[in-house]
C-alpha cells in the first residue's frame, strides 16, 4: 500500500518539540526536587519521540534518544542518582534533538553534533554500577539466529497447546494455523481428548490442542515468532523434521493422527474446520517476508524520493485548540443557522406587522455574531505559558555564566494572549529578562553590602486588563541611575543639556536607538541594539512599554498588550466629513472645545490646559488636509489620548458610536502612513482610517518643527 | 465494516495508523490517551483496539486491563504498540490481556499485515 508518510511529519515536529518543551521543564524541576513522576513525564516525553522518529525515518534521531531513554529508565528505575551533571547533559540533549529536529524539519541533514554527546551518554552508562543487558529481547533475538541459522530443516513439527484462558486474550489459535499455511505444506491434527462433555463445555475456554506438520523451508524463528504473542499462554514444541527422518516422523504423527481420531467424533470436526479455512485465499509467502522488518529499506527510500518531489517541506503552522472550545463554536453556529432561518421565513412573507420580530431577530442575529465572533477569537488563544516556559531554562544558564544567583518566580502563566501576539513577544520578553538578570541584579558582593538577600529575583507576571494583557518584568536589582542615563542621553546627543524631564521620560530613553548604559559591553545584552528593538516589535504589536525603577530596590518593566491584533475596540470620530476610530483604550477623555483652555506656546503650537499639564492640540482636518465645508467654527470637541505617555488632544467635529472593528492592515493594501495603523470597513461599507496616538504625536512634533523654521 | 479503536496520546503515531487504517477501509475512531480510549470503547462495540502503552492520565496497560473486564471486549483483539526495548512492557501487556503487540517502527504495510492478521 502506498502511503506517504511524510504527510505526518508536520504533527510529529510539532509534538516532538513540545515533547522536548516538557522534558526541558522538568528537568529544570527535577533540579529542585526529584520526583518520580518528573522522570517519568520526561521519560514519556523521550519515548514518543523514539517511537515516532523510528516510524517516520528519522533514524538518527531514533538513535539519540535511545541512548537517553536508557539513562532516563536508570534513574526512572532509581539505578541512577540525580545529580546536575546528569541534568545537564540531558539538558544538553534537549537542545541537541531540537536542532536535529529543526535541521529535519527545514530538509536539512542532521550534522555530527550528537555523536559526541552519545559518547558522553555512553561513558556515563557503562561507568557506574555495570549495568545489565536489560535489553532481554534483543540478546534473545541474537542467541536465536546463531541458533537456527545452523539448521536446515525440510520442514517443522510443532505441537501447540494453548492454555484454557488463550480465548481471553483475544488470541484465536485458528489464525496462527493460518499464518502458519502461508509458508508452506500445513497438516493438523487436533487433540480434544481434553475437551469436557457438552454439559460442562466451558465455551469461553480452550481444550483443544494441535500437533502440526509444517512442510516449509522457513527458519524456526519465523515459527516462534507465529506464537510470539502467546508464547506464555501456551505449551509449544517445535522440533525440525531433518531430511532423512521425515518418512519415520511422518509414521509416527500417522499413530498419533489414528489416535485421535479413535479419542472423539469431535475430532473431524475441528480438522474439518481447518479445511474450511485453507479454502480462504491464502496470503502469498511473500507478504510474511514484510512482517519480518526486511521491508524497512525500500520504505526509506520511497519516502525520501516523495521528500525529493515536494522539495523542501513547508512547515505549515498549526494550532491546538481544546475539544469545549470547538464545542462552543458549534453551539454557536447551531443558533446562528436557527436565527438566519427565523429570518428568512421572516423575510418570505413581511408584514409592517410582524416589524417587532424582526427587530428582536436582528438582534439576536446581532448577539449570535458578536459571541461567534468571540469564540472564533478564544480559538486562537493560547497560554502565555508557551512563552513563559522557555524562559526558566535561559535564567537557569544565564546566571551561572554571569556568576550570579537568580530565582525565577513566574505568575499567571494560564493568561491566554492571540497566538501571533505570543509568536512576537517572545523575543523581546527574552531580551528584557536578559536585560534584567545582567543589567538589573547586581553581583553578589554588592547585595550583601545592600542588605539583600544573597539570591536575586526576577518575577514574571501576566493578567488581563480590559482589552489589554499585561506582563510584568519585575527585578529586585539596582535599579535604574536616571542621572547616568540623562547623563548619557545629553552625551549621545538624543536630548539637550538642561532640559526638563519627568523621571517616567528619562527612563524610557534607555528604549531610543543607540542607547546602551552596560560599562562593559558583555554577550549577554548591551550591545547598543535590542532596548530598541524591544520597544519597536512592542509597539507594532499595538502595545507598549512603561518603566518604574527605584534606585537600590528594583526595576519594573511593564508591557501592555493588545490580547488581539485583528480586533479593536474602537470609538468612531467624525472629522468634518469623514470617519476616523481611535483605540477606545487610548482616550481619556473628551471636552468641549468652548469650555477648554487653549493657548498657544512658543513655536505657535497651540496647547490645551488640562489639570496641570499642557497637552499639545492636533487639528486632525489640518494634519490630514481635509477639506471643510463648513468653516471651522468653536464647536467640535477636543478628544484626549494618551500613547507611551504622552497625551495629545485631538481637535474633532463628534464623537459617534463605539464598536469593535476589525483591523485591516494598511501596508498590505496601500503603504504605511505615519499616525494610521491601518483601516476597517464600516456597516455602511466605507472605509475608515484607525488612528495610531504615538504616530500622530511624532507626526505633529515633525509639523510643528517645520512650522517653527517657517516662523524664524 | 469493521470498526477500530486507535488510542495514541502521540497526535503523529494516531494519524498514521488511522490514515492507514481508513485507507484499508477499515473504520476508525482515535482517542488520545487510556481515559478517553475506555470511554471511547464503551460507546460502540469496536472489532480491535490498537493501543500505544506510554500514555498519560491512564497508560495502555491500565486501559487494556479495563476494557478486559467489560463485557463487550472479553475476547476483543488488542494490540499494543511498543518499542522492542520495552520486553518488560510487553510482559505487563500480556498479563493485562494484550492480544499481541506491533513494535515500533513499522511502516504501514506491516502495521496492515498485522492487523488483517487478528480480524480475519
Amino acid at each position: 500500500m502506498e502511503i506517504d508518510l511524510s504527510q505526518f511529519h508536520p504533527v510529529f515536529f510539532e509534538e516532538s518539540f513540545e515533547g522536548l518543551d516538557t522534558m526541558e521543564q522538568e528537568l529544570l524541576a527535577l533540579e529542585e526536587d526529584s520526583d518520580r513522576e518528573n522522570i517519568n513525564t520526561i521519560f514519556r516525553a523521550a519515548h514518543s519521540i523514539k517511537g515516532g522518529s523510528a516510524t517516520f525515518n528519522f533514524k538518527e534521531v531514533a538513535d539519540f534518544t535511545h541512548v537517553l531513554e536508557t539513562l532516563l529508565d536508570e534513574m526512572r528505575e532509581g539505578q541512577r542518582a540525580v545529580s546536575k551533571p546528569v541534568v545537564d547533559l540531558l539538558l544538553r540533549a534537549v537542545d541537541c534533538l531540537r536542532n536535529m529536529l529543526n535541521q529535519l524539519q527545514d530538509g536539512e541533514p542532521v550534522g555530527d553534533a550528537h555523536v559526541e554527546l552519545v559518547e558522553y551518554f555512553n561513558q556515563l552508562l557503562t561507568s557506574q554500577q555495570g549495568s545489565e543487558p536489560e535489553d532481554q529481547d534483543a540478546l534473545a533475538e541474537i542467541v536465536n539466529s546463531s541458533l537456527s541459522g545452523s539448521v536446515s530443516p525440510v520442514g517443522w513439527n510443532i505441537r501447540f497447546e494453548p492454555e484454557p484462558h488463550i480465548l481471553q486474550t483475544g488470541n484465536e489459535p485458528l489464525r496462527m494455523l493460518r499464518e502458519l499455511k502461508t509458508f508452506g505444506q500445513l497438516e493438523s491434527k487436533a487433540n480434544l481428548q481434553k475437551v469436557p462433555d457438552f454439559d460442562e463445555l466451558q465455551p469461553e475456554s480452550c481444550f483443544i490442542s494441535w500437533d502440526l506438520k509444517l512442510d516449509t523451508e522457513v527458519e524456526e524463528s519465523a515459527i516462534s515468532e507465529v506464537f510470539e504473542w502467546v508464547s506464555e499462554d501456551c505449551q509449544l514444541a517445535i522440533s525440525p523434521i531433518a531430511k532423512a527422518d521425515s518418512e519415520q516422523q511422518d509414521l509416527s504423527r500417522s499413530d498419533n493422527g489414528n489416535n485421535a481420531e479413535s479419542g472423539s467424533r469431535d475430532g473431524s470436526q475441528s480438522v474439518d474446520k481447518v479445511e474450511v479455512v485453507k479454502e480462504q485465499p491464502a496470503t502469498p509467502p511473500a507478504k510474511k517476508s514484510e512482517l519480518s522488518g526486511k521491508h524497512v529499506v525500500p520504505v526509506k527510500q520511497k519516502t525520501e524520493s516523495a521528500q525529493e518531489k515536494v522539495g523542501k517541506p513547508t512547515g505549515v503552522a498549526s494550532i491546538r485548540v481544546g475539544i469545549d472550545k470547538v464545542d462552543t463554536l458549534i453551539d454557536l453556529v447551531g443558533e446562528l443557522v436557527i436565527t438566519q432561518s427565523m429570518l428568512s421565513e421572516l423575510g418570505e412573507n413581511f408584514e409592517v406587522s410582524k416589524l417587532k420580530q424582526l427587530i428582536s431577530g436582528l438582534s439576536e442575529l446581532e448577539q449570535n455574531t458578536r459571541e461567534l465572533q468571540e469564540s472564533v477569537m478564544r480559538i486562537r488563544m493560547l497560554p502565555i505559558s508557551f512563552v513563559f516556559n522557555r524562559l526558566p531554562r535561559m535564567v537557569r544558564d544565564l546566571s551561572a555564566q554571569l556568576g550570579k544567583q537568580i530565582d525565577l518566580k513566574i505568575k499567571g502563566e494560564s493568561t491566554e494572549l492571540d497566538k501571533t501576539v505570543m509568536e512576537q513577544i517572545g523575543d523581546p520578553l527574552t531580551h528584557l529578562v536578559r536585560n534584567a538578570l545582567d543589567h538589573g541584579i547586581e553581583p553578589v558582593e554588592q547585595r550583601l553590602a545592600a542588605g539583600k538577600p544573597e539570591v536575586g529575583l526576577v518575577t514574571l507576571n501576566a493578567f488581563h486588563q480590559g482589552g489589554n494583557i499585561v506582563i510584568e518584568i519585575f527585578d529586585d536589582g539596582g535599579g535604574i541611575d536616571t542621572e547616568v542615563i540623562y547623563q548619557k542621553a545629553v552625551d549621545k546627543g538624543l536630548i539637550e543639556d538642561g532640559v526638563e524631564l519627568p523621571e517616567e521620560q528619562i527612563l524610557s530613553l534607555i528604549m531610543e536607538p543607540g542607547f546602551s548604559t552596560a560599562e562593559v559591553v558583555s554577550d549577554v545584552s548591551g550591545r547598543g541594539v535590542g532596548m530598541d528593538v524591544v520597544k519597536r516589535n512592542i509597539n507594532n504589536l499595538g502595545g507598549n512599554v512603561e518603566i518604574q525603577s527605584k534606585r537600590g530596590s528594583g526595576t519594573c518593566f511593564t508591557i501592555r498588550l493588545p490580547l488581539t491584533l485583528a480586533i479593536l475596540d474602537g470609538q468612531l470620530i467624525r472629522v468634518a466629513q469623514e470617519v476616523f476610530v481611535l483605540p477606545l483604550v487610548s482616550i481619556i477623555e473628551s471636552v468641549p472645545l468652548s469650555a477648554a483652555e487653549v493657548s498657544r506656546v512658543a513655536g505657535n503650537m497651540p496647547v490645551f490646559k488640562l489639570a496641570n499639564e499642557y497637552i499639545p492640540i492636533v487639528d486632525l482636518s489640518a494634519e490630514f488636509e481635509i477639506k471643510q465645508s463648513v468653516a471651522n467654527g468653536a464647536d467640535g470637541l477636543l478628544a484626549i489620548v494618551e500613547g507611551e505617555n504622552r497625551k495629545l488632544a485631538l481637535r474633532i467635529d463628534e464623537l459617534l458610536g463605539q464598536q469593535q472593528v476589525v483591523i485591516k492592515s494598511l501596508e498590505s493594501h496601500y503603504k504605511a502612513i505615519q499616525g494610521v495603523s491601518g483601516a476597517t470597513i464600516l456597516g455602511d461599507g466605507k472605509v475608515a482610517l484607525i488612528l495610531d496616538i504615538v504616530g500622530l504625536a511624532k507626526r505633529a512634533a515633525q509639523n510643528s518643527g517645520r512650522q517653527r523654521e517657517r516662523v524664524a | 465494516m469493521t470498526k477500530i479503536l486507535a488510542v495514541d496520546d502521540s497526535a503523529s503515531m494516531r494519524h498514521m495508523v488511522s490514515f492507514t487504517l481508513k485507507s484499508a477501509g477499515f473504520d476508525v475512531t482515535e482517542a488520545s490517551d487510556g481515559v478517553e480510549g475506555l470511554k471511547t470503547a464503551q460507546t460502540d462495540k469496536f472489532d480491535l483496539v490498537i493501543s500505544d502503552v506510554n500514555m498519560p492520565n491512564m497508560d495502555g496497560i491500565a486501559m487494556i486491563k479495563a476494557l478486559r473486564e467489560l463485557q463487550n471486549y472479553r475476547f476483543t483483539p488488542i494490540l499494543m504498540l511498543t518499542t522492542e526495548s520495552s520486553s518488560d512492557k510487553k510482559q505487563d501487556g500480556r498479563a493485562a490481556g494484550a492480544t499481541g503487540w506491533i513494535v515500533k517502527p513499522f511502516n504501514p504495510d506491516q502495521l496492515l499485515a498485522t492487523v488483517r492478521k487478528v480480524i480475519a
